[in-house]
């Protein structure tokens, strides 16, 4: 399964996955308009550190504990992403407190719960952070 | 091989889901006492909220059954078990044969005998589907609602039919709210909360007597009510187990297989003990997750596999957008952070971190409820980082490359 890595290493730090996936996922086809003097709330975060960063975004796991643990069924996983369907989430944030790697977080509205489904159900169809990364600090590619 | 589950619940479908993972073509019967195809419980609160309807709170697609050849026998009671003729017979007299038997038979509501009870005409529980769409068929909008227990169910259900009724008093006999997952000072924090939104808390105290429409508390105030919630707690269901020979002690006892003490049959979801990694005890966790993987686990190793299930109390639950979640034991040094709107405690105990209650601030919370699960010691991380926010950072750069550049454990192929 391709998957988004991680390449420490080569993380600046910059930030552009964050305003990447906002865009992809905002329905909009302009970036500014997407974006400018807006908050934005992207599905994979940099985490910055002394002289290190990386972004971390939802590693579709092999056996995920979101989608076992899920008290609406709103989580599935189907052809190695895990989706959420957002009409039967409440917004309980069960999977909030299972995911090992903090990966979903609420929604802009509090009500739902978003995470990175691989760009696959927005208009990009691959990942926008991977796309947009300039330093290959994030790959997705199959490492089995 | 031919598998019977009495229970058609959320571990009723961990179980089909764990048996099918390891034998596409064994046949699988479920029996459940209720109408429906499997939903979830605790949406009902969400429900009478408005937040879901029926049809999203169908823990499975509507082809579940059909797709995992499943048969079911919905709406009708199973009466009897017979462990040595590996048969179980429903209410119409129908007997069906197993060769692996799963009891996910779940709770009921506890009840508890009050004096005048009888005397209340509009009383409810609050538990399954057709309990919740009782009581919303007796709200009105000037309904006066008394809920006893301060519990998760009974302050769900307040806040579900908070903006649909005049008012809500609750009476808990415990001194403070939610004490089964919050500590002293978390408990006073959500009362506060709770009670902006109508609800009003009559603590340390108990009903003396109920009359049709008034309840004589222990402490003598009265409080008038038109409706009625009991929701002070639930028993899991262990006739069958007993009748079948099963060794019960207030759950039913399993082992991390999820086996019964009587061969050939195992227990799951909220009718079953399991082992507690956090307390080093077997208990009952009635939660919905562990009720999910308990049931797979069962499931698995009925279906030959050599599967083991070990459980870790926690909760996600949030109240009028204040949003909670809690995990583990609270036995420790702990490590405190206020601020406005947030209240977050750490526990640590033998350099592990053995729980955490997290008020107003969840964000990845999971990162600690995973550093709980793995007893990872504190020595392999920055604690210190941690502590203030969950994240992977804290982490070694070795552990870092296995969470996230897909590097291989030390010992993995």
């Amino acid at each position: 399964m391709k998957r988004v890595y991680v390449n420490e290493e080569w993380c600046l730090g910059c930030h552009l996955c964050e305003y990447n996936c906002a865009f992809a996922n905002s329905g909009e086809d302009y970036m500014p308009k997407a974006l400018k003097d807006k908050t934005i709330y992207p599905r994979i975060q940099v985490e910055e550190g002394d002289g290190v960063n990386f972004a971390v975004s939802c590693r579709h796991c092999e056996d995920p504990i979101c989608v076992k643990s899920c008290i609406t069924g709103a989580l599935s996983k189907e052809d190695g992403v895990i989706k959420v369907d957002t009409d039967k989430c409440v917004g309980c944030y069960t999977c909030i407190m299972v995911c090992p790697y903090g990966c979903v977080m609420p929604a802009p509205d509090g009500h739902v719960i978003q995470k990175c489904e691989l760009c696959t159900q927005n208009a990009c169809g691959e990942p926008a952070c991977v796309k947009g990364c300039p330093n290959h600090a994030i790959v997705y590619e199959d490492r089995g | 091989m031919n598998y019977v589950i009495i229970g058609n619940s959320i571990a009723a479908v961990g179980c089909v889901e764990g048996i099918r993972s390891r034998d596409k073509t064994g046949s699988i019967t479920i029996v459940g006492d209720e109408p429906y195809p499997v939903y979830s419980r605790p949406l009902i609160s969400y429900l009478l909220l408005g937040s879901t309807d029926e049809e999203h709170m169908k823990y499975r697609p509507d082809d579940f059954y059909e797709k995992n050849h499943v048969k079911t026998y919905l709406g009708r009671r199973a009466e009897k078990v017979n462990s040595a003729a590996k048969t179980v017979t429903l209410e119409d007299g129908t007997v069906l044969t197993y060769d692996k038997l799963l009891l996910a038979t779940g709770s009921k509501p506890f009840v508890p005998p009050m004096a005048g009870l009888d005397s209340v005409p509009e009383k409810f529980t609050f538990m399954a589907l057709d309990s919740a769409k009782a009581l919303e068929a007796a709200l009105k909008p000037a309904s006066r609602v008394l809920i006893i227990g301060a519990g998760l169910i009974g302050l769900k259900c307040a806040e579900g039919i908070a903006d649909r009724v005049g008012h809500i008093d609750v009476v808990d006999m415990a001194d403070r709210i939610l004490p089964s997952i919050l500590d002293e000072e978390g408990s006073a924090m959500m009362q506060k909360h709770l009670e902006k939104h109508n609800i009003r808390f009559f603590l340390s105290d108990s009903v003396a007597q109920f009359t049709e429409n008034t309840a004589a508390l222990k402490s003598g105030k009265t409080l008038d009510f038109d409706i009625l919630v009991v929701a002070v707690g639930v028993r899991p269901n262990v006739e069958l187990a007993q009748q079948a020979g099963c060794e019960v002690s207030r759950g039913i006892c399993t082992d991390t297989s999820c086996a019964t003490t009587v061969k050939d049959i195992y227990a799951a979801g909220d009718c079953a003990k399991s082992y507690d990694i956090t307390t080093d005890t077997d208990r009952i966790l009635a939660l919905l997750p562990n009720a999910h993987m308990q049931g797979m686990t069962a499931g698995a190793n009925m279906a030959g596999g050599q599967e083991s299930y070990t459980a870790l109390p926690m909760n996600a639950i949030g109240f009028f957008g204040l949003h909670i979640i809690t995990a583990g034991c609270y036995d420790g040094e702990a490590y405190i952070t206020r601020e406005p709107g947030v209240y977050k405690k750490l526990i640590t105990k033998d350099g592990l971190l053995k729980g955490m209650i997290l008020i107003g601030d969840i964000a990845r919370a999971g990162i600690y409820t995973s550093l709980i699960r793995e007893k990872t010691p504190l020595s392999t991380v920055d604690f210190d980082l941690i502590k203030e926010h969950p994240q992977l950072m804290a982490f070694a750069k070795k552990d870092r490359k296995i969470k996230l550049a897909g590097a291989k454990q030390e010992g993995d192929a």
